[in-house]
């Protein structure tokens, strides 16, 4: 159902995945994932080495975080982040590239793995490892299935159907079988006889490399999903692969499904079988009017300005925007001195033409924004209550189903914002329950 | 055909009587007794349905009224004194008296304080640009610019000015209905005494970082130094959160602190333009009470 189908340009294709240099002062932000913020546990003065843990999970929700360099505490405070919005920050002044004893930096793939389900999940807490695909959600409470509840298939996101995005194709083209030790891993964890990886069927390389290497791994099918805009998401994966259809208001898990993402699994096999904290991102550098794509292994906390400065010195002066993600759900960087965090897909510069909003125009009741929702929602139903302020309503016609994806907004031949009026009809939705509550 | 259209002019006719007798008798034996007085009161409120009293309208403030039988803890804000003069005679109780206030905003982004570092071209709305990010100054708690308080204004008193891109009340159309507060997703707005001789004298910014950042946001941001306490003689300034607020129900609006802040964070609205300059800032002190035109007058 749905759908829309953008201009690919995955322009950074064939770039290999480089190794971006540490700069001289590192800022870890403490709250690099969905949920609140770890607490740091490191002093003013404290040395501290690459994968030390230096943000404890005290709460629930919430993921340790680990140093990504080298060198000396310089102060615990708040820093900007992409957004200007303050955070928790531990600053680090970078001295060397010193890392812990523990983690196994040969580059041998290590393929045994003895531990049980249950130390799996612990360790993938103790590493900080949190979903990849763009929430951050912390992996170790998806892994840890609630009672009641059983797993059937562990899906595995690699369709990347955002426009522009590369860095999972090239990490299935460089490390597919960490990739595959990185599933079995989950699926062990999971208990669950197979799990599915999901590649659009745009990238014939990938889906090739990954077939090869999964048929010497038990239990790991490879399917090619039709291109289509938003296929990576959720749910529609899990209506691709199984069939089943997650109700409105459910989790996957509730029809027997988890679903992660295939940077996560990368992540996975280098915390279980290296020890290797969730440190780096793997960024793609990308847009039409940069003179070189990179794709680039950048430590967690690198600016956005030092990532432009390394990897194509200035920005062009025609740059309208520079987006953190996709074209479709990413977000636009409002400060370009912030440090990236976890989730991190891209930096993505988008030209002042392309980047120009139309002028909104009034809606003709076409309905392709319905036609195009993957939810099967009525955006331009929402527009008109949000903007009339009858936000009972919007809940009645499910307006917290959207998953944001934008296809709304993409195919409005009005150029409505429809997407901006319903996250703003989300957020009053959200506010009026908890006022209840 | 004479005939045809008597009768017809006589079954409606007498069909219409029926009805009315049924519809008399009905209205007679369901009638809601309902206290007159309510609908005295209703006509002299200025039926506005503001919302500005927390009532759902202006008959459900009559009806409150007339059900509690005072005004206390009830005031009708764009009706002000005279109305609750004239309701306090219908109920036959003393007038709750009330200081008349008006809105003030909070911010002053003029062009040479906190320069744009972005632009925002998504829904103009500020309650949603406010869960995106910062807003185009950078300011994580200035104005916003998107004009959610100017919708939200019934009385035409709320209007943005294109120049700075902050919103400017005017004070002899606002009715201190407080809607435009409600509104403001960042709280900017405040309702304060209209002051002697409609002169005031506050705190136009609300940035709660610490000194040094919020310098770095914004040139006349409130950086919380303290300078303003020490020197108000009615001890009506208090800072908290490195923020500087002064109380309206002390302040006798004598201006030491607006000389004294460094960088003029505090505005006076409505004195007349200083015959002499004060000795202590030369050079900017003219800058603050033009900056106060255009954010509150």
């Amino acid at each position: 159902m749905g759908g829309v189908h953008p201009e690919e340009n995955k322009i950074s294709n064939d770039a290999a995945i480089e190794v971006m240099p540490v700069g001289k002062q590192m800022v870890v932000l403490m709250n690099q994932h969905l949920g609140a913020p770890a607490t740091p546990v490191v002093q003013k003065g404290d040395k501290v080495k690459v994968g030390q843990l230096i943000g404890e999970a005290q709460a629930f929700m919430c993921a340790n975080v680990h140093s990504p360099v080298s060198g000396t505490v310089l102060k615990i405070d708040t820093c900007k982040d992409a957004f200007g919005i303050s955070k928790p920050a531990v600053y680090i002044n970078v001295e060397g590239d010193e890392w812990l004893e523990t983690i196994d930096r040969t580059p041998d793939i290590k393929r045994e793995c003895t531990l049980e389900p249950k130390e799996i999940v612990a360790k993938l807490k103790e590493m900080g490892i949190v979903g990849l695909g763009g929430a951050t959600f912390p992996a170790h409470i998806k892994y840890s299935i609630p009672e009641g509840k059983k797993a059937e298939y562990l899906i595995i996101n690699a369709a990347e159907c955002e426009p522009y995005l590369t860095s999972d194709l090239r990490v299935m083209l460089e490390h597919a079988e960490e990739i595959c030790i990185g599933i079995s891993i989950l699926r062990k964890a999971l208990g669950v006889p197979a799990a599915y990886v999901g590649i659009e069927s745009n990238k014939p390389q990938a889906i090739k490399v990954m077939t090869e290497t999964a048929s010497r791994f038990e239990g790991i099918v490879i399917e090619p999903l039709k291109v289509k805009y938003p296929q990576g998401a959720e749910k529609q994966l899990i209506n691709a692969i199984t069939g089943r259809k997650v109700p409105s208001g459910k989790l996957p898990i509730d029809v027997g499904c988890v679903v992660s993402n295939v940077g996560t699994t990368f992540a996975v096999y280098e915390a279980i079988q290296k020890n290797k904290p969730l440190i780096e991102n793997i960024l793609t550098v990308t847009g039409k009017e940069l003179p070189s794509q990179h794709n680039y292994i950048v430590r967690i906390g690198t600016t956005y300005n030092e990532i432009i400065a390394h990897s194509i010195g200035q920005l062009p002066e025609t740059t309208g925007k520079v987006i953190s993600g996709g074209t479709m759900m990413g977000k636009a960087v409002a400060n370009l001195d912030a440090p990236t965090v976890k989730g991190n897909a891209s930096v993505l510069v988008i030209g002042e033409k392309e980047a120009r909003r139309n002028p909104e125009t009034a809606c003709i009741r076409c309905g392709k924004c319905m036609n195009a929702c993957p939810m099967g929602l009525e955006p331009y139903l929402f527009s008109a209550l949000v903007k009339n302020g009858r936000t009972d309503e919007s809940r009645q016609h499910n307006i917290l189903d959207c998953i944001e994806c934008g296809c709304c907004y993409f195919s409005c031949p009005a150029n409505k914002p429809l997407l901006d009026e319903i996250r703003l009809g989300k957020n009053r939705v959200r506010a009026a329950m908890a006022a209840k509550k | 055909m004479t005939n045809d259209i008597l009768i017809a002019v006589a079954v409606l006719g007498a069909l219409g009587i029926l009805f009315a007798v049924v519809l008399f008798i009905v209205a007679q034996k369901f009638k809601v007794e309902e206290n007159p007085l309510i609908d005295e009161v209703a006509d002299v409120l200025p039926g506005a349905n503001c919302g500005g009293c927390g009532k759902a309208g202006c008959r459900a403030f009559a009806e409150a009224c007339v059900q509690q039988g005072n005004m206390e803890g009830l005031r009708c804000a764009p009706g002000g004194d005279a109305v609750a003069a004239k309701v306090a005679e219908l109920l036959g109780c003393a007038v709750a008296q009330g200081e008349p206030q008006v809105a003030v905003v909070r911010c002053n982004p003029s062009c040479k304080g906190a320069s744009r570092r972005s632009n925002y071209d998504g829904l103009r709305s500020c309650a949603f640009q406010n869960t995106v990010y910062t807003g185009e100054s950078g300011c994580p708690f200035g104005c916003l610019g998107c004009g959610d308080c100017v919708a939200a204004c019934q009385f035409d008193a709320i209007k943005m000015d294109p120049e700075t891109g902050v919103p400017v009340v005017d004070a002899d159309r606002c009715t201190a209905c407080g809607a435009c507060a409600k509104a403001c997703p960042r709280r900017i707005i405040e309702l304060r005494n209209k002051g002697r001789k409609d002169r005031r004298v506050f705190v136009s910014c609300v940035n709660k970082e610490k000194g040094a950042q919020a310098r770095k946001t914004c040139d006349n941001a409130c950086i919380g130094c303290g300078k303003c306490e020490k020197v108000c003689p009615m001890g009506a300034i208090t800072i908290a959160d490195n923020l500087s607020y002064i109380d309206f129900t002390k302040c006798i609006a004598c201006r030491k602190c607006v000389v004294e802040c460094p960088t003029h964070a505090i505005h006076d609205v409505g004195f007349p333009a200083p015959a002499k300059k004060p000795e202590a800032a030369p050079a900017p002190a003219p800058a603050a009470p033009q900056a106060a035109k255009t954010t509150a007058e």
